[in-house]
């Protein structure tokens, strides 16, 4: 529910709502972008830069970086939050929603497994990437995205605590049997949900 | 060059929460490339969400260490094996 209850506008005269009904049960606000990594920031090259689909039937669809920024873009505006603790209202993205790269892909495929550029990994159900609510965004706050905040792009599903949202996105794979990725083999949440506080594995 | 990593030698108290040995000090081999040495020249990236020690070598993943609130979990599966100096 977080992810669309956070796309918000504002008139004029509109009233922020109330900071504390957008925070989940143990954030605290943060106005910085704090930079967590498990790993040294990878640099790609947009000519070397792919980003792919594998479906469960061994089909991969590809996009390189012309192609990903020809398809139509989307700006979304939404709260993140980290399983640190920091949530960050608000934040501003423009990138390409994940229905738009599904719309011609075949799959039966109940789960999903996105790698990134340098190794990482992280699962979710794939009906999480689906219907408005990710996207694959390569700028933040009118910028182009930093390589420490994941650029040149990085997946962005912020219903969800921020280690689902990969940086240097490089493709997804499309699984009929859930496959934990590098923090849900480690002792986090598998789902991460920020409003039922799944933080580890347990929880 | 800036290092992004932290000193390896930043493992010492969390492992030392797990292990009645300093294990900064035992030798470890990298599962992927062999290199071997000591656990405190790893590079290490966190602490948050969790420590990552990866070969200085390879950049690979040598252990990684998380802790919650009860509990840690700790995976070695980088390492083949640790050396670790005991007396006779």
């Amino acid at each position: 529910m977080g992810g669309i209850v956070s796309i918000i506008s504002r008139g004029f005269h509109g009233r922020r709502r109330d900071a504390g009904d957008r925070l989940p049960p143990g954030q605290y606000l943060v106005e910085d972008f704090p930079v967590l990594s498990a790993g040294p920031t990878p640099r790609v090259p947009p000519e070397r830069w792919e980003f792919a689909i594998d479906t469960e039937a061994g089909v991969t669809h590809r996009w390189t970086w012309p192609e990903f920024l020809a398809l139509p873009q989307e700006r979304p505006t939404v709260d993140i939050h980290c399983v640190t603790e920091w949530s960050k209202l608000d934040t501003s993205w423009e990138g390409v929603s994940l229905d738009t790269l599904f719309e011609d892909v075949d799959t039966a495929a109940d789960y999903a497994l996105v790698y990134s550029y340098g190794g990482y990994t992280t699962n979710l159900p794939l009906e999480d990437l689906l219907d408005g609510k990710a996207w694959i965004v390569h700028r933040f706050d009118g910028e182009e995205l930093q390589p420490q905040h994941g650029g040149p792009a990085r997946l962005l599903v912020p219903h969800l605590y921020f280690w689902k949202s990969a940086k240097w996105v490089r493709g997804i794979r499309l699984l009929d049997e859930d496959h934990p990725g590098f923090w849900e083999t480690a002792g986090y949440h598998n789902y991460g949900d920020p409003w039922r506080e799944q933080r580890y594995e347990g929880d | 060059m800036t290092a992004e990593h932290l000193d390896g030698n930043t493992l010492a108290g969390p492992l030392g929460e797990i292990f009645a040995v300093d294990v900064t000090t035992a030798t470890g081999r990298c599962a992927n490339c062999g290199l071997t040495g000591p656990i405190g020249s790893l590079h290490v990236y966190g602490p948050d969400p969790g420590l990552v020690g990866r070969c200085p070598g390879c950049d690979e993943v040598i252990l990684r260490l998380v802790r919650g609130p009860g509990a840690a979990w700790l995976d070695l599966r980088g390492t083949v094996t640790l050396r670790v100096d005991l007396p006779d």
